[in-house]
């Protein structure tokens, strides 16, 4: 796609072409079927936040090492962050907006049981991990949660409260 | 009974006459909080009793939390104190986040553990004042005495007759009533709230994902803006080229944009100065834009180095004359005649805070005004800056406070405000600053690097009868002179050196304490070694005669509460007990007026040491949200041993060589232990909560390392700073 480009302080006559290279994505979020027109290498996670209005999602580190922004693709955990709206395809992908219609999925009430978050910032990413981490593994000791869960950084401690929440969780689905 | 009588005279109690009673627009507590009565409703109208306390026509409360929330649950806190003196049921509270008005609130800052301390007096006054006007109202419409009323969870009673009435159904009166000169707090023994645990109120939004903190914030026709500041410290921009980036898509502008202020304030404290802005339309266009710019940078000041810094703090410690801070006998003649002398010396490096959300500002300026919303500890500071920057007066700028993604010192400096405040004035349109990681990591205010070294000194009975302490800092000692063991031991001599430095520190959670706390409670340790004494009774027998005889009298601690923690610690992780397999740390310490105590259970599992347990016991008064002060707890534990054991921030010619998570370890799940916290139940009015536990669990650590492993941890990060014998762990 060509743009034209006015530069207001230089005027008309340094009006240059913008080379884009835009394209039309049609992804499934949440249940429903968006279009975006964006870069082909922009990251879902920025998808979802700039042009979808879902600021659940975080940013954290933008290079796969925190799990703040990570979503559900076809129920799989993934750094939304490190991935490209083009390699998104037929996948269905779920932010923390969509995990459950209330507010209500079973990760998310013990979160609320255990009183979880403190500052709150990477809660998003942990409950989406922990979601799909359950979905595989029904029932699993403190342990494979603490491993399961050992991509996502929370700056402010409350691993012990994720890990109790976890195992409520996974009593309660 | 013994009443608390209190005289109200301040601000926050008056309602101007503009704000009286309103129609509701725009509601929406159903997201916060559930009302389960299905009579409650939506209400019609609300009156505003005074700067805390709004209730509407259906006996629903708004509470509004005066100060900025970083994580340590003070939106939830600082209103339980409000409620619990209102008298109203909690589930029929709505807690919104106050405004930035200096004239109606006091201290709307989140630092120093303070909050709770410095509102506790005025919240509690907000709640009864108000409590006192419904009642008055309700008195003047049954025509009883108002001593005939009382209330009973937002209800008041006609002792008379029987007769009720809700909040809501007096309001309007009590709103129009004089605000009374003295009212009655309630007795302690009478709290009903306080000391029960209620969620966070921000919970359900929180695990929903709804737009919450400052990075989520979005104005219709806002842009992004991103900085670039030069790679290393020392360095300033020379040129640049953003020809390239300018022709990229999306992107409104690339421009340079000096922050420097002629008279700074504490609070505007930052690393560059000197940055290129780059403006456009979404984050992702403009995080690739920042990558096109090329930019010149040239040093103008020294690029130091790691190596240099270590160096520097060894001759401070070594050979630099400090400042005496604190002199009580005389140290050097009683170690001359000790018949033990144990000298030991500690360090740590820089740390980033790298709070989970990076800094990040709104900003729409204006001729007229300047609009900001964000992320920010120290508001009134920040507006202040503003202010003079942009020449406006203080109505012509208002500053929003969004939750904040962890706080831990770095957003006490607002510079991330006042560089979106420029930008959106330069580019004369709404602007949302947004840093990457990168930028937030190596754009900091970072912890100061130290050095402390001690000599002790134990007579022929193992009695300590000398301490020293000579601490360096970069650029500030660590020192706190009249802590323990100050006020112990007959000779104590504490020193401190500053070394200078062009890398840009400041706050950083529990300060200088972060350090200092585990230098001390390591060598302590090893001091009771040496006098052939368990640590813990050790540190007890220091504090009995801190108890009975103290040295000096400016001695910053209350040793029977110090002494309290440890006895509780003790008791409750059975300390005396042999836990075969079980290598146990003791560490005690006072800051932010609260005491904790610790004991660290470490045990190997496939030769290397895993942190199993902490115990903890804290006296920090009256204990407002039970479950929330133990997040707090917990948290500052995890975060004294992450930092402890894994973190660092090193230099190389003046740039940081950690920029991002896979070069910056931070503690992670698996390297979290199990901990259990116990409070000392007293009356004593409530102090410092966030910060307190961090600082003593480092040393507890570096303790029940050395049981398990022989190594004694003299040098942070444990896992990868060279020790003594030269043993790495992890
Ligand atoms: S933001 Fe994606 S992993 Fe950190
Ligand atoms: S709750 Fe603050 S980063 Fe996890």
């Amino acid at each position: 796609m060509i743009q034209g480009h006015f530069d207001e302080k230089k005027g008309l006559n340094s009006t240059r072409l913008k080379l884009t290279t835009m394209a039309i994505f049609n992804i499934k979020v949440n249940g429903k079927t968006r279009e975006v027109d964006v870069e082909p290498d922009t990251p879902v996670l920025w998808v979802l936040r700039d042009h979808l209005d879902l600021p659940g999602t975080k940013f954290g580190c933008g290079i796969a090492q925190c799990g703040a922004c990570t979503v559900h693709a076809d129920g799989n955990a993934i750094r939304s962050c490190s991935t490209p709206i083009s390699a998104v395809g037929d996948m269905e992908i779920t932010s923390i907006e969509g995990l459950s219609e209330n507010g209500d999925h079973p990760v998310q009430q013990a979160w609320i049981e255990h009183d979880v978050p403190q500052c709150g910032y990477c809660q998003a990413g942990q409950i989406m991990n922990a979601a799909a981490f359950l979905d595989k593994n029904p029932n699993p000791s403190k342990e494979e949660i603490a491993s399961a869960m050992s991509g996502n950084i929370c700056r402010c401690g409350t691993y012990t409260r994720i890990n109790a929440a976890i195992q409520t969780a996974a009593k309660k689905s | 009974m013994k009443l608390n009588k209190a005289m109200n005279r301040r601000n926050f109690l008056k309602v101007s006459a503009a704000s009286g009673t309103g129609l509701v627009i725009g509601f929406n507590w159903l997201a916060g909080c559930t009302p389960t009565s299905p009579e409650m409703s939506i209400p019609k109208s609300w009156t505003d009793i005074n700067a805390f306390i709004k209730v509407a026509d259906n006996g629903l409360v708004t509470i509004f939390s005066p100060n900025p929330e970083i994580g340590q649950n003070v939106k939830t806190s600082m209103p339980m104190i409000v409620a619990e003196e209102l008298d109203v049921d909690w589930k029929k509270v709505i807690v919104e986040q106050a405004d930035l008005n200096t004239v109606k609130y006091n201290r709307q800052v989140a630092g120093g553990s303070q909050s709770i301390r410095a509102g506790w007096e005025g919240l509690r006054q907000a709640g009864a004042t108000a409590k006192q006007m419904l009642r008055q109202a309700a008195a003047n419409q049954w025509q009883v005495d108002v001593s005939d009323v009382s209330t009973e969870m937002g209800q008041l009673v006609n002792s008379k007759s029987g007769d009720k009435l809700g909040y809501g159904d007096v309001a309007v009166a009590a709103a129009s009533l004089p605000i009374p000169d003295e009212v009655e707090l309630k007795d302690l023994k009478d709290f009903k709230l306080i000391g029960t645990s209620v969620k966070n109120v921000d919970g359900e939004k929180i695990v929903t994902g709804k737009p919450l903190f400052g990075i989520d914030y979005k104005r219709e026709g806002q842009l992004i803006a991103m900085l670039i500041h030069a790679p290393a410290f020392g360095m300033k921009l020379k040129s640049y080229d953003a020809e390239a980036a300018k022709a990229m898509p999306g992107i409104q502008d690339v421009f340079k944009l000096d922050t420097s202020l002629e008279e700074p304030q504490w609070s505007d404290v930052n690393a560059f100065n000197d940055l290129i802005v780059i403006v456009g339309e979404t984050t992702w266009q403009v995080m690739k834009a920042k990558k096109a710019v090329n930019a010149e940078w040239v040093a103008d000041t020294p690029l130091e180095n790691s190596e240099d810094h270590f160096a520097k703090l060894v001759d401070g410690v070594e050979r630099q004359k400090g400042r005496v801070l604190r002199e009580d006998g005389n140290a050097d003649a009683a170690l001359r005649s000790a018949s033990k002398v144990i000298e030991k010396t500690y360090t740590a490096p820089f740390l980033a805070h790298n709070t989970m959300e990076p800094m990040n500002f709104f900003a729409h300026v204006t001729p007229e005004k300047a609009e900001l919303v964000g992320p920010i500890q120290t508001p009134e500071s920040l507006r202040g800056t503003v202010m003079k920057v942009l020449g406006m007066t203080e109505d012509q700028v208002t500053i929003e406070m969004t939750r904040m993604g962890g706080g831990f010192g770095r957003r006490l400096y607002g510079n991330f405000g006042l560089e979106a405040a420029l930008i959106s004035k330069a580019v004369g349109k709404p602007v949302k600053l947004v840093y990457t990681r990168e930028d937030d990591m190596t754009q900091g205010t970072y912890r100061p690097a130290y050095r402390v070294k001690y000599t002790a000194g134990l007579d022929e009975n193992n009695n300590l009868i000398a301490f020293k302490a000579k601490a360096a800092g970069i650029p500030g000692s660590p020192l706190f002179a009249n802590r323990f063991p100050a006020g112990t031991v007959d000779n104590y001599h504490g020193e401190g050196v500053n070394v200078a430095t062009n890398i840009s520190t400041g706050a950083w959670r529990a300060p200088r304490s972060n350090f200092i706390a585990g230098a001390e409670q390591a060598f302590i340790d090893e001091v009771a070694e040496a006098a052939g004494k368990d640590p813990l009774d050790f540190r007890l027998e220091l504090f009995d005669r801190a108890i009975n005889n103290p040295v000096g009298d400016n001695n910053d601690y209350d040793a029977a509460r110090y002494a309290g923690v440890l006895k509780l610690v003790k008791e409750k992780a059975n300390w005396t007990q042999d836990m075969s397999g079980v290598s146990r740390g003791v560490a005690a310490y006072y800051c932010h007026n609260s005491y904790v105590a610790q004991v660290v259970d470490v045990v190997m599992k496939n030769n290397e040491p895993v942190v199993q347990k902490v115990w903890c016991a804290v006296d920090c008064g009256i204990v407002v949200n039970k479950e929330g002060a133990i997040n707090q707890v917990e948290g500052g534990i995890v975060d004294g041993i992450g930092h402890a054991m894994y973190s660092q921030l090193t230099f190389k010619d003046g740039k940081p060589e950690q920029e991002n998570f896979h070069q910056y370890d931070l503690i992670r799940h698996m390297q979290a232990p199990e901990i259990e916290v116990f409070f000392v139940e007293n009356d004593i009015h409530p102090t410092g909560l966030g910060e307190p536990s961090l600082p003593p669990v480092m040393g507890a650590l570096a303790n029940a390392l050395y049981k398990a492993t022989g190594t004694r941890y003299y040098n942070q990060p444990f896992t990868k700073a060279k020790q003594a014998d030269e043993i790495l762990v992890g």
